[in-house]
C-alpha cells in the first residue's frame, strides 16, 4: 500500500488531474486481455521522460513497483500489477512527433495507436508494415515492449525490424537514447534490440524512431483451399522455394473452417481441409504475374479453390474469412487460452498433427490458425471453465503444445510474449544459463527491482 | 443491498461474461475517444458493472460518474468481436444506481416532467412566449432532447427555439386517408411536437400525399428515453404502458415515427425493459416494437417516389447516421431515397456512422466532452464542403447544429422529410 505522502508526491509529479485512486479507476487498470486481475494502488497518467524519470526515481527511493501499461491489450498480463504498485499509463504520451520524408523516418510518443501511425505516414505515401491484430487499439509502446508481429512479418518483419531507435527511462531514472537514425550503426551494445520485447522490465519506452518504407504500389489477394493440411503446408515452403515472398500467408486448419462456416456460412467448399489467404504487394505488373505463378505452383498440391481478389472491396471480402475466426471461436466452448507457438515452415503439418493428438487424447477442442508463412500458429484450446477439471485438463494440453512446439524446433511464443500467464513453463525452452543471463541483466539495470517485478523472468 | 435492488444487473450478468477484455472496444467509443481513460471505456464499464454485481465496490459517485460517461450509442456493440451489449449493461448499472441512490434532483424533474404532457405543453408554452432571451438564460440543452428547459448549463450553446404552437395541437387526431390505403399511427415524439414542427408537417405531407390515413393519437407522451438516460426506468416503464394503450386504441397497421431515438425506445427498448414477471405486457410491447418501422423506410416500402415529390433545388448534401438508426440497420433506405431525389447530390463524409455526441443526459453532465465528440464531426461535414447535412433524427440536428455553428459553419441541418417533402409542400 501506498502511503498519502507518496501519493502526494506523484500527485506533485504529474498533476492532481493525472493520478487516480479511486476503486473505479483501480479496477480499470488492473485487467488486460488475459481476462487476469490484479488491483494497483493507484494509476499515473504522466506526459514525458522527465515525469517518468521522477516516477521512477521516487519507486526506488520510496520502494514500490511500477507498472507500464499502453492498451492493456496484452494477451499474457504483462501490464497487470500483481502484487499492486503503482500503473503508469502512456495514453498521455500519444503525439507523433515528425515524419521525415526525406530519410524516411518518424518519431513518435509511446502511447500512439498503431492503426493511428499507419494511416499518418500512409497519407504521406510511405508504409510502416507490422500490423497486430490489435492495430486499431494497442499502442506502439506496447508493440515496442512486446515486439508484435502480424501477417505481414512474412515478408517484412515484426515490430523490432523498424525500431531504429529509442528513448527509454531505466529503472533507475535515467534517460537514456538507443540507437539512432541511421542505417547502419555498430558502437556498442545494441540496447535498442534489447529493449524491444523486454515486456516493459528493463526501461520505459518514451519515444520510438521508426524506419519506414515507400507504400506498395499494389497488392493483390488470393483465398486458396485446400483438401487436406499437408497441401496448404507444402504450398508455403513452394511459393517460397520459388523465390516469391508474399506479404501474408495466413492459414486456418480444418476446425477453424467448421466454425467460421456454421457461424456464417461463407461457402467455402465441403471438400476444404484448410484454407490459406496468400497476398502479394508491390509493382503492379509483378503481383500480377506473382498471383499467376502463385496459381500455376499450388495447383498440384490438392488445390480446391483458387479466388483472387479484383478491386479493395473484394480483397476485404477474402480477408472477411479470416477476420471472422475470433468471433465464431466463442461458440465452441466459452473459454479460450490462445497460444502463440513458431515451429519452422516445413513442421506446420507435423505440429498439426501433434495438436490433433492431444485433443484426442485431452477431449477438449482445439482450433489453429495463424500465420503460416513464419510458422507462428495460434493454438486455441477450447474449454468451459464452469466444467470441472476441464481448466485442469487445459493446462496440460497447453503445456504438451509446448512441448510439440519445442521438439520441432520452435518455441512457445512468436508474438504474445510471457507476461504471467507463460513464466511458469520458461524452464522448458530457456536453460539455467540463459535465464541466469537474463536475470543478471535485470539485476544490473533494476537493481531494486521497482520495474514490472514478477513479469518474464521466472521468481 | 436487498435481492431486488440488484435485479437490474442480474438481468444482464450472462451478458458481461462474454466480455473477454480484450480491449477492441477503446477504437469505437466515443466517450474513450474524448475522455482517455479505461473506466469510460466499454470494456472499463463492464468491468465496473461486474464489479458492481458481485457488490465489492461501493456504490458511489464514481461508478455513477463511470456509467455516466456513455453515449449508449451502441458502436461497442456492434464493433466487439464478442457483441457484448455494453449499453443495455449500461442501462441497467444506471437503474441500479438509480434505485440504490434515488434518483438525482435532476432526474426526477425529467422524470416529473416527461409524465406529463400538461406540463410540458405549459413549458414549451412559457418559452415560446419568452422566446429565445428566455432560453439563453435558462438554455433548454439537454433539456430539448429532454423535451423540456431545464435551469442550467450556459455559455456559448446554440439553442433552437420552442414551437408558437406544438405540432399536435395543430391537427386532429385522425387524418383520414384514401380507402384501402396503409393506416399508420404517428408516434411524434417531444422534438418534433416542441421544437421541430416543421418535421412532423413535412412527415405528414409526404404519407398523405400517398393516400394514406395518418393518426396522432392524443394520449401519446414522451418515448421515455431520457428517462432511462438517468436509470429512472420505473418512469420508462410508465410511460411504455401509456404510450402502448395510445397507440393500442387505434387500428394502425404501421406505428411510425421520424425521430431515431423514439424509434430506438418503441423498437428495442420497451421490450427490454419490462421485466419477465409481465409476460402479456411484454407481448403487447413486442407486438407493438414488430409494427414500429422508421419515417423514411416506410416512405421507401410503401414506393415513394423523390423523383416527383422532392426537392427540385441543386444541392450538396451529406448524410449523418444518426445511432437509433445504425443500431437498428437503418442506413440504406433514407440515402435511397436522397440519391434517387433529383438534384440532390449526396457526399458521404468521413465516419459517416460515428455519434454526434448527445447521447441523452450525457451531453448535459458533460458538456464539453461532448462537443469535443462533435468538433470531429462537424469537420467531417465541413470538409465535404456540402450545402446541407441531412439525418434521421432530431435529437442529431440539435447537436449537429450547435456544433457548426461552434465551429462558425453555415452549413445547415436538415431532417431528410424535409427534403423528401419540398415540392409537395410549395
Ligand atoms: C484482439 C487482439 C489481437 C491481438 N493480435 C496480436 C497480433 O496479431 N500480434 C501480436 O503480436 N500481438 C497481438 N495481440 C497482443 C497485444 O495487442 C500486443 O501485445 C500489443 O503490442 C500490446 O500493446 P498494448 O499497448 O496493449 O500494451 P499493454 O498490454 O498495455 O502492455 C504490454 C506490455 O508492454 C509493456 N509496455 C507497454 N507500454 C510500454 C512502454 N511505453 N514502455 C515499456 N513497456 C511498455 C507493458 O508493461 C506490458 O508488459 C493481440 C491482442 C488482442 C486483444
Ligand atoms: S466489450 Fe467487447 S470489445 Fe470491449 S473488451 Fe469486452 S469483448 Fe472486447
Ligand atoms: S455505447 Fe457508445 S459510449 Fe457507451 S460504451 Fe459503447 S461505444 Fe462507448
Amino acid at each position: 500500500m501506498l502511503d498519502a505522502r507518496i501519493l502526494q508526491q506523484l500527485t506533485d509529479i504529474v498533476g492532481s488531474e493525472n493520478i487516480a485512486a479511486t476503486p473505479q479507476d483501480l479496477i480499470c487498470y488492473g485487467y488486460d486481455a488475459t481476462q487476469m486481475e490484479f488491483l494497483p494502488d493507484c494509476v499515473v497518467h504522466p506526459d514525458g521522460s522527465e515525469e517518468v524519470a521522477r516516477i521512477l526515481k521516487l519507486a526506488n527511493s520510496e520502494g514500490f513497483p511500477v507498472f507500464p501499461r499502453g492498451a492493456g491489450s496484452g494477451f499474457t498480463g504483462g501490464a497487470l500489477p500483481k502484487g499492486g504498485g503503482v500503473v503508469l499509463v502512456t495514453t498521455r504520451m500519444n503525439r507523433i512527433l515528425r515524419i521525415d520524408t526525406d530519410n524516411l523516418v518518424a518519431e513518435v510518443e509511446p502511447g500512439v495507436v498503431t492503426e493511428t501511425f499507419q494511416m499518418a505516414v500512409e497519407k504521406l505515401g510511405l508504409f510502416y508494415p507490422p500490423d497486430p491484430a490489435s492495430l486499431k487499439f494497442s499502442t506502439l509502446g506496447g508493440n515496442v515492449a512486446e515486439c508484435a508481429g502480424g501477417p505481414r512479418a512474412v515478408k517484412y518483419g515484426v515490430t523490432k525490424d523498424f525500431v531504429m531507435g529509442l528513448e527509454v527511462v531505466l529503472p533507475t531514472g535515467e534517460v537514456i537514447r538507443t540507437g539512432g537514425e541511421t542505417v547502419k550503426g555498430v558502437v556498442g551494445y545494441d540496447l535498442t534490440k534489447l529493449i524491444c520485447g523486454s515486456e516493459g522490465t528493463l526501461g520505459v519506452i518514451t519515444k520510438i524512431i521508426f524506419k519506414l518504407l515507400p507504400y506498395p504500389d499494389a497488392k493483390k489477394t488470393m483465398l486458396t483451399v485446400f483438401d487436406s493440411i499437408d497441401g496448404a503446408a507444402r504450398a508455403v515452403s513452394t511459393i517460397i522455394k520459388n523465390k516469391i515472398i508474399p506479404t501474408t500467408l495466413e492459414f486456418m486448419d480444418h476446425a477453424t473452417l467448421v466454425c467460421v462456416e456454421r457461424r456464417f456460412n461463407l461457402g467455402l467448399p465441403d471438400s476444404g481441409r484448410a484454407v490459406l489467404l496468400i497476398e502479394v504487394d508491390g509493382d503492379r505488373d509483378l503481383i500480377e504475374k506473382q498471383a499467376g505463378e502463385i496459381h500455376k505452383l499450388i495447383e498440384p498440391l490438392g488445390l480446391v479453390q483458387f479466388r483472387v481478389a479484383k478491386d479493395a472491396a473484394e480483397s476485404e471480402e477474402l480477408w472477411r474469412v479470416r477476420r471472422l475466426v475470433s468471433p465464431s471461436l466463442r461458440d465452441v466452448n466459452p473459454d479460450k487460452f490462445n497460444e502463440d507457438i513458431v515451429v519452422p515452415r516445413s513442421k506446420v503439418p507435423d505440429v498439426i498433427r501433434r495438436i490433433e493428438v492431444i485433443q484426442k487424447r485431452y477431449d477438449i477442442p482445439i482450433v489453429n490458425f495463424g500465420h503460416a508463412g513464419d510458422g507462428n500458429i495460434h493454438v486455441n484450446i477450447m474449454i468451459d471453465k464452469q466444467v470441472p477439471g476441464q481448466l485442469e485438463k487445459a493446462h496440460e494440453a497447453i503445456k504438451e503444445v509446448f512441448q510439440a512446439a519445442l521438439d520441432l524446433g520452435g518455441t512457445m511464443s512468436g508474438e504474445h510474449g510471457v507476461g504471467l500467464a507463460k513464466q511458469p513453463y520458461i524452464p522448458m525452452e530457456l536453460t539455467a544459463d540463459q535465464v541466469a543471463a537474463m536475470k543478471a541483466i535485470k539485476r544490473a539495470l533494476d537493481p531494486n527491482n521497482i520495474l514490472n517485478p514478477g513479469k518474464m523472468l521466472p521468481v | 443491498m436487498t435481492k431486488k435492488q440488484i435485479d437490474p444487473l442480474e438481468r444482464v450478468a450472462a451478458e458481461m461474461k462474454k466480455c473477454v477484455k480484450c480491449g477492441a472496444c477503446r477504437a469505437h467509443c466515443p466517450a474513450f475517444s474524448t475522455f482517455q481513460r479505461e473506466p469510460a471505456t466499454a470494456r472499463g464499464k463492464v468491468a465496473l458493472a461486474q464489479h458492481l454485481c458481485k457488490g465489492d465496490i461501493t456504490l458511489d459517485d464514481g461508478t455513477y460518474s463511470a456509467m455516466s460517461k456513455c453515449l449508449l450509442c451502441g458502436s461497442c456493440v456492434e464493433k466487439c468481436p464478442n457483441q457484448v451489449p455494453t449499453d443495455e449493461i449500461v442501462i441497467a448499472a444506471r437503474e441500479a444506481l438509480a434505485q440504490r441512490r434515488g434518483l438525482t434532483t435532476f432526474h426526477k424533474a425529467v422524470g416529473q416532467v416527461i409524465k406529463n404532457r400538461k406540463v410540458m405543453n405549459f413549458g414549451a408554452l412559457a418559452a415560446a412566449i419568452l422566446g429565445p432571451l428566455f432560453f439563453r438564460k435558462v438554455p433548454a440543452t439537454s433539456g430539448l432532447r429532454l423535451r423540456f428547459p431545464m435551469p442550467f448549463i450556459g455559455g456559448s450553446r446554440h439553442i433552437p427555439q420552442i414551437a408558437k404552437k406544438p405540432f399536435m395541437k395543430r391537427h386532429p387526431e385522425v387524418i383520414q386517408g384514401e380507402p384501402g390505403k396503409p393506416r399508420i399511427v404517428f408516434f411524434v415524439g417531444c422534438m418534433t411536437n416542441f421544437v421541430y414542427t416543421e418535421i412532423g408537417e413535412a412527415t405528414l405531407a409526404l404519407f398523405r400525399h400517398l393516400g394514406c390515413t395518418v393518426i396522432i393519437p392524443k394520449g401519446q407522451q414522451c418515448c421515455g428515453l431520457p428517462g432511462m438516460s438517468g436509470g429512472d426506468l420505473n418512469t420508462v416503464r410508465e410511460l411504455a404502458e401509456m404510450n402502448l394503450a395510445a397507440i393500442e386504441a387505434h387500428q394502425a397497421d404501421y406505428v411510425m415515427t421520424a425521430c431515431a431515438t423514439c424509434g430506438g425506445a418503441l423498437h428495442k427498448l420497451y421490450p427490454l425493459v419490462v421485466g419477465k414477471r409481465n409476460p402479456e405486457l411484454k407481448q403487447r410491447l413486442q407486438a407493438l416494437a414488430d409494427k414500429t418501422v422508421d419515417a423514411a423506410v416506410l416512405l421507401q416500402k410503401l414506393g415513394l417516389t423523390p423523383e416527383e415529390t422532392g426537392t427540385g433545388s441543386g444541392m450538396r448534401i451529406t448524410y449523418h447516421d444518426p445511432c437509433h438508426h445504425r443500431t437498428a440497420g437503418i442506413t440504406k433506405e433514407p440515402r435511397a431515397l436522397l440519391k434517387r431525389t433529383p438534384g440532390l447530390e449526396l457526399v458521404e463524409m468521413e465516419g459517416a456512422d460515428r455519434c454526434c455526441g448527445l447521447g441523452g443526459t450525457f451531453n448535459v453532465y458533460h458538456y464539453e466532452n461532448s462537443l469535443d465528440i462533435n468538433a470531429s464531426k462537424s469537420a467531417a461535414i465541413i470538409a465535404t464542403g456540402a450545402d446541407a447535412v441531412v439525418t434521421g433524427c432530431p435529437g442529431c440536428i440539435m447537436q449537429l447544429s450547435d456544433g457548426l455553428k461552434q465551429a462558425g459553419d453555415k452549413t445547415r441541418v436538415l431532417h431528410t422529410v424535409e427534403l423528401l417533402a419540398r415540392k409537395i409542400r410549395r
